[in-house]
C-alpha cells in the first residue's frame, strides 16, 4: 500500500459518531472525566479518527516505517481491529470481526482513554503504561511489536490529545 | 563576541571498587558544601548539568555529579570480559563512598535519583555519620514492577528505543520539549543491558523495606522529593517509606516525573533550593556551635 492509498477508515464507517463533536468541546470532553459519564460510544468516534490523524503525522509514520501488524486496540469490550502496514493505520473496523488475527491487544476502560487524551493528563492517566500499571488497561498476546515500537504506538493512541489541545486552547 | 561556555570541568578519577581499578568520569562547579549527584539507572551525569551550571548554589556548593561504571564516560573496568553488568547494593555503595574518599571530600551531601534515591537510602542506614545531609530524588524502599525487564536487552528489540520508550512516560507532560528529547536521548545512548543490570539493584537485590525504619535523621538529616507523575516511584511509595522514618523531610513536586533536575530544571529549583538552603543554615549553625 502506497504513502498516498486512502485507508478505508473514518466516521461514516461507524454507527456511533458522537466523538469527534463530543471531542471538540470542552463542556464534553470534562463531563466524561468521571467514571458515571463515561462514554464509550464517544470513546469509539474519537478512535475512528486516528488514522486521519496519523495521516498528518508523516514524522511519526516515519518512525513506524519497518512496522506492519495486525493488532486490537481498543476501549474495553469494544474491540477495533488495526492493520498497520509501513507505519500508516490501512484498516481499522470495529469488531468483533470471527476469525480475524492478531498479535496483541491493548485495551483500556473508556475513563482511561478519556484521561489519556485530555490535553494535560492527570498523574497516573498520562502514559499507556500507567495505566497497566493501575488495571485501568491490559496488554495482552504477542507483545513484540508493540515493544519495538512502543514510541510509536503511544504517539498514536495520544494524537486525539493534540486535537483536544489545538480545540480546547 | 565571546563564545558562551559552561562552567563546569570535566576529569577523571581512578577508584577501587571491588577490588578492581575503575576510571570514574565526573564533572564539578563551585566551591564549598560537597554536593556529590548520582543519576538514574541507566542515564549519567549529564542529567545534572543545569545544576551544576547554576551561579547561586555553586557559590557555596562544590556540586560533583559523576557516571557510575559502564555509564556516560565511564566505561566498564578494564578487568570485565562481557559477563552480564549487575548492579547490587555492595557494588553501589562501595562505589559512591570510594568516589567521596577518592576526591577527599569531607561530609558531603548526597542526592540521588530513583536508583540514585534508592542507594540514599541505604547510605542513611548504613553510613550517616559520613554524610552532611542525604536527599532521595524519587526515592522509596521499594516499588511495584511495571515491566518485565527482559525487554531493555535482547538482540531483536534495538535496546535504546526500547529503553528511551519505557521512560518517556515517566515524565510529566508539562515538561519542555527540549528537556525531555535530552532527557531520553542518555537512554537511547546507554550500553547494551546498562539500564537492564541497573535494575537488577532496584527490582531484586535493593529492596530496603524492612530496614529504613533504622534510620536516625538525627546523625544525617533525609529529605525525600517526589514528583507527581512518576508512576515508577510514586507519591504514595515515597509516603509510605518516610511514614517509618522518624523526622524525614517528605516533598510531591507538582508538574514533575521521574527526572526532576532534567526533564524541567526550572520547576525542580522551585523544590530543592529550599533543601540546600536549609542544609547550607544548618552546616553555618554547625560551624558556630549551635544545635538546631
Amino acid at each position: 500500500m502506497g504513502a498516498g492509498s486512502a485507508h478505508k477508515t473514518g466516521p461514516e464507517r461507524l454507527s456511533q459518531r458522537g466523538a469527534s463533536v463530543c471531542l471538540a468541546k470542552t463542556t464534553c470532553l470534562n463531563s466524561m472525566t468521571s467514571p458515571s459519564n463515561a462514554s464509550g460510544a464517544a470513546v469509539v468516534g474519537v478512535f475512528a479518527e486516528i488514522p486521519a490523524l496519523l495521516d498528518r503525522a508523516p514524522e511519526l509514520i516515519l518512525r513506524g516505517r519497518a512496522l506492519d501488524c495486525q493488532c486490537l486496540l481498543r476501549p474495553m469490550n469494544m474491540p477495533f481491529h488495526v492493520s498497520i502496514r509501513q507505519g500508516r493505520i490501512i484498516d481499522l473496523t470495529p469488531g468483533p470481526v470471527p476469525m480475524r488475527s492478531w498479535r496483541f491487544s491493548y485495551r483500556a476502560s473508556p475513563l482511561a482513554w478519556v484521561e489519556y487524551w485530555q490535553a494535560v493528563p492527570r498523574p497516573g492517566w498520562h502514559d499507556l503504561l500507567a495505566l497497566t500499571k493501575r488495571d485501568e488497561a491490559v496488554l495482552e498476546g504477542d507483545l513484540h511489536p508493540f515493544m519495538t515500537h512502543l514510541q510509536y504506538f503511544k504517539d498514536v493512541l495520544a494524537l486525539p490529545r493534540q486535537r483536544a489541545l489545538a480545540v480546547l486552547s | 563576541m565571546t563564545a558562551k561556555i559552561e562552567p563546569m570541568v570535566g576529569r577523571y578519577v581512578h577508584v577501587e571498587i571491588e577490588g578492581e581499578s575503575n576510571r570514574i568520569y565526573f564533572e564539578e562547579n563551585g566551591a564549598g558544601i560537597p554536593l556529590v549527584c548520582l543519576h538514574t539507572a541507566g542515564s549519567d551525569g549529564r542529567q545534572w548539568r543545569h545544576l551544576l551550571a547554576d551561579e547561586e548554589y555553586t557559590k557555596d556548593f562544590r556540586i560533583i555529579a559523576f557516571d557510575l561504571p559502564w555509564h556516560g564516560k565511564s566505561n566498564p573496568p578494564a578487568c570485565w570480559n562481557g559477563e552480564e553488568y549487575r548492579l547490587t547494593t555492595a557494588r553501589y555503595t562501595q562505589t559512591i563512598r570510594a568516589f567521596c574518599k577518592a576526591l577527599l571530600l569531607e561530609k558531603p551531601v548526597v542526592m540521588g535519583c530513583s536508583i540514585g534515591g534508592r542507594i540514599v537510602l541505604n547510605l542513611a542506614i548504613e553510613h550517616p555519620r559520613e554524610f552532611r545531609a542525604l536527599i532521595g530524588l524519587e526515592a522509596a524502599d521499594f516499588q511495584a514492577p511495571w515491566y518485565d525487564t527482559d525487554w531493555l536487552n535482547r538482540p531483536d528489540v534495538h535496546g535504546g528505543e526500547v529503553c528511551a520508550a519505557l521512560v518517556s512516560g515517566l515524565i510529566a507532560p508539562q515538561s519542555p520539549q527540549s528537556a525531555r528529547s535530552e532527557t531520553l536521548w542518555c537512554y537511547k545512548q546507554g550500553g547494551p543491558g546498562v539500564f537492564k543490570g541497573d535494575l537488577y539493584f532496584y527490582r531484586v537485590d535493593g529492596d530496603l523495606r524492612g530496614r529504613v525504619e533504622g534510620i536516625d535523621t538525627t546523625v544525617c538529616p533525609l529529605y525525600l522529593l517526589t514528583g507527581e507523575y512518576d508512576f515508577s516511584c510514586t507519591p504514595d511509595d515515597t509516603r509510605r517509606t518516610a511514614a517509618t522514618i522518624k523526622g524525614a523531610s517528605v516533598t510531591i513536586m507538582e508538574q514533575l516525573g521521574h527526572f526532576p533536575m532534567s526533564e524541567n530544571p526550572e520547576q525542580f529549583r522551585r523544590y530543592i533550593a529550599p533543601v540546600l538552603t536549609e542544609i547550607l543554615r544548618q552546616t553555618s549553625l554547625d560551624k558556630q556551635g549551635v544545635h538546631a
